[in-house]
């Protein structure tokens, strides 16, 4: 029974294989070559530098902005999108009023609208938002607040907003998805889990932290890995959104962004190609502590 | 319940993927970028006929042209005028007409494997970083256009037709290789039908400048509003007054990233001018978050008197400014002068721009050559002024033209600065310093910085520009 097996497996294996081993694979490859070189990406002539894109970078302020805003980036957009999806999931399914465990009233319109900006492109997404954070009086936001006397702010002229201005709208872009994720999870959960943990007396924080969190576990991991992914990223909203791009006075620098900047307006890729290998390195370290710090053990049901 | 157990293959499976993906959602950038070997030579491609008076490169008649034009604010439509005459003079000659906006996208693979085409319009947002291509040898070396034969001008050599401005431009290790078509006239621009209306008059000197801005501000106007996302627009404020104070060497010194050239006097007195106006509450309140159309818009609606740019605004304002002002007048006044100046107040920063360039590369460079001299004709360049309203770098091309208001003021900046109009390079010459020292200029522009931290950051920036290794440092006396 077990005869030609492995090469059945190997024939479907081999086109998607060796699709990712050109698209994928290849170029990291050639990253890390180039990284070692001055080559300008315009000609194709170079020559091998050694460490020496990798000292320049060691020295750029700029990097160093870019890094530390992802970093920021990095902690707060898993933490607050997960904790914000979740906390929405569980009270939509398990919030409404009256005994027993139910789903509110109107769960699935509150799911409509939350997933919504989900459907949007980055870039609407990002012009939306603009036009809210726009720095004069007359902006969406400021006169809104200048209703309540507060403002006007500068929102993204502002070196102290900015960048958390694009953490909002990160966030706010990517609840949705996470808040339909964790509502399938948690629907597949059985109710009477829900409800033995009510009749023993525990109320809706209780539930939520003992119950609902251990058992969407694997489910969360997942998000987690994710949006440490988008955080990392960034590049469509702070080119799009943010002064200079990247300001003001550089607070919503991102690596990404930078990149494309000494690739190819500056004509260095080998420069570009070193902050590529180290954000690749970085993105490496970042999933591979996440699966591990978030390993538990599975719990079945 | 819950035993520990082996991880089921599917768990490990998604696993495996998610973690590829971890990797892969920052697949580099700078993926397939194929390089090879190539051979360098100086020789000119294409052509090989009699070089003659009519034909001074010698185009082969039935060899193809290829063209890329940048297809933004000044269209494609003079590129095709430019082309019917080229047709004209080679009936053979098929010719490649592309026009597109992402120049680098389309074109650095082009340029990466050794096929550019045979004239590139290299301008845009997206444009390619052309001192690289100059440094690296892959730009045609212009001289022999420079010393051909201007078309429409009896007896005169191109290069004698052209701005000075468009001649320093073009210089890479005192070779010509750029040929920057428009000539871009830079100052503070206003509605001439408001100043006469409230008899008001573009300030001469800076205490005059002062003055005006009280008096705007009290007629409940706001005397300044800029593109605050890009700091580039104010920037050419300070540097025009600064330039202006100090004169040439202040810019020379800066594009030759000498020591202590931020630390000028001249360029904290303009900075110190800078603040003046944002701390006293005269710029357009929040214009900092503003980008240029948003800015732009609040100008053309009378909420401020000023706005710095170049002379492509009335353009690019034309579609708005029929919506919500019919009657506005772009008009473009130099900047003040601030005491003790030593240019005159009617000069001003006036760049050779719109970059094109015949590649070293290219198929048939005779005939890339060809059509850049035909381009610098006395009609081509007319033509290009009259369906673009913008001047152009070959002198009296335009002359007699119906002008517009913001195209006769930027025309008449041009005469009446003459030879006291400058330009700088850095940015182009050290591509990484512009975003750099545009940071620091926002940071100034909204009040957040003094003048001598201005200097002081200026000034490490040009001097970390200095000492790194990749940085081909030019001088300019």
């Amino acid at each position: 029974m077990q005869h030609g097996k492995y090469r059945f497996i190997a024939g479907f294996l081999a086109v998607p294989l060796g699709l990712y081993s050109v698209f994928v694979i290849w170029p990291f490859l050639q990253t890390f070559f180039y990284s070692f070189t001055n080559w300008t990406g315009l000609s194709p002539e170079f020559e091998y530098v050694g460490f020496q894109n990798f000292e320049l970078l060691w020295d750029d302020t700029v990097f160093r902005h870019a890094l530390r805003n992802n970093i920021v980036l990095l902690i707060g957009l898993p933490v607050l999108t997960v904790f914000i999806a979740l906390l929405f999931a569980f009270l939509l399914n398990v919030g409404g009023s009256g005994a027993g465990v139910r789903s509110i009233r109107g769960h699935g319109s509150y799911k409509l609208a939350f997933f919504l900006p989900q459907v949007l492109s980055v870039p609407v997404i990002a012009l939306v938002w603009l036009a809210i954070f726009r720095s004069t009086p007359d902006g969406l936001a400021n006169s809104a607040l200048g209703a309540f006397g507060l403002g006007p702010y500068g929102w993204l002229a502002d070196p102290a907003m900015a960048l958390y201005c694009l953490l909002w709208v990160l966030i706010w872009g990517s609840v949705g998805f996470y808040l339909v994720l964790f509502n399938a999870a948690i629907s597949s959960v059985p109710r009477d889990l829900f409800e033995a943990a009510f009749i023993d007396g525990a109320g809706r924080a209780s539930t939520f932290f003992r119950v609902t969190m251990p058992l969407l576990w694997d489910t969360i991991q997942t998000s987690w890995v994710y949006l440490a992914i988008l955080a990392l990223d960034g590049y469509a909203l702070v080119l799009i959104m943010t002064i200079g791009p990247g300001n003001p006075d550089s607070s919503t620098q991102v690596m990404a962004l930078q990149i494309a900047q000494a690739g190819f307006e500056n004509g260095k890729a080998g420069y570009a190609s070193a902050m590529g290998v180290v954000m690749f390195l970085l993105t490496l370290v970042v999933a591979a502590t996440l699966l591990r710090l978030t390993r538990r053990e599975r719990i079945e049901y | 319940m819950n035993a520990p157990r082996p991880m089921p293959r599917r768990i490990f499976l998604r696993r495996a993927g998610l973690s590829a993906l971890a990797v892969s959602g920052t697949v580099p950038l700078l993926a397939n970028c194929a390089s090879g070997g190539d051979e360098g030579d100086d020789e000119v491609s294409g052509g090989g006929e009699e070089q003659t008076e009519e034909n001074p490169f010698g185009v082969s008649p039935s060899d193809p042209l290829s063209v890329v034009i940048f297809n933004g604010g000044y269209g494609e439509e003079y590129a095709k005028f430019h082309e019917s005459i080229y047709q004209e003079e080679f009936p053979d000659a098929t010719i490649n007409h592309q026009a597109i906006t992402d120049i680098r996208q389309k074109m650095q693979p082009k340029f990466a494997s050794s096929e550019p085409p045979d004239v590139l319009d290299n301008a845009g947002a997206e444009q390619m970083p052309i001192s690289t291509l100059a440094d690296n040898g892959q730009l045609t070396d212009l001289t022999q256009l420079w010393e051909a034969d201007a078309l429409g001008f009896e007896g005169m050599t191109v290069q004698d037709t052209l701005h000075p401005i468009a001649i320093e431009a073009a210089e890479y290790a005192g070779k010509p290789y750029v040929m920057n078509y428009a000539l871009q006239v830079y100052g503070i621009w206003y509605d001439q039908m408001l100043f006469d209306e409230k008899g008001w008059q573009p300030a001469q000197t800076w205490s005059e400048f002062q003055d005006l801005c009280e008096t705007i501000k009290s007629a409940g106007i706001a005397p300044m509003a800029h593109q605050g996302k890009y700091p580039y627009y104010i920037q050419q404020v300070l540097m025009d007054m600064a330039v202006k104070h100090g004169g040439p060497e202040v810019v020379y010194a800066i594009d030759s990233l000498a020591d202590g050239a931020w630390q000028h006097d001249s360029i904290r007195m303009a900075a110190e001018a800078l603040l003046w106006i944002k701390d006293n509450g005269y710029m357009l309140e929040g214009t900092e978050g503003l980008d240029h159309i948003q800015s732009q818009t609040e100008w053309n609606k009378g909420e401020a008197a000023f706005i710095p740019s170049g002379s492509w605004l009335e353009n690019e304002q034309a579609a708005v400014v029929a919506e919500v002002n019919p009657d506005f007048k772009t008009t473009v006044a130099p900047t003040p002068l601030l005491d003790g100046a030593v240019l005159p107040f009617e000069s001003t920063r006036v760049e050779a721009a719109e970059a094109f360039i015949v590649p070293a590369d290219a198929a048939n460079q005779v005939g890339g050559l060809e059509y850049v001299r035909i381009m610098l004709s006395k009609d081509g360049a007319r033509k290009f002024t009259e369906l673009t309203s913008a001047p152009t770098v070959v002198n009296g091309a335009a002359d007699g033209l119906d002008a517009s208001p913001g195209l006769a003021s930027s025309l008449a900046l041009i005469e009446s600065g003459g030879d006291d109009n400058w330009n700088y390079y850095y940015t182009i010459w050290y591509s990484p310093m512009r975003p750099k020292i545009e940071t620091v200029v926002g940071e100034l522009a909204a009040g957040r910085i003094t003048a001598d931290e201005f200097c002081d950051r200026c000034q490490d920036i040009a001097d970390q520009t200095a000492a790194d290794p990749t940085t081909q440092q030019r001088t300019r006396t």
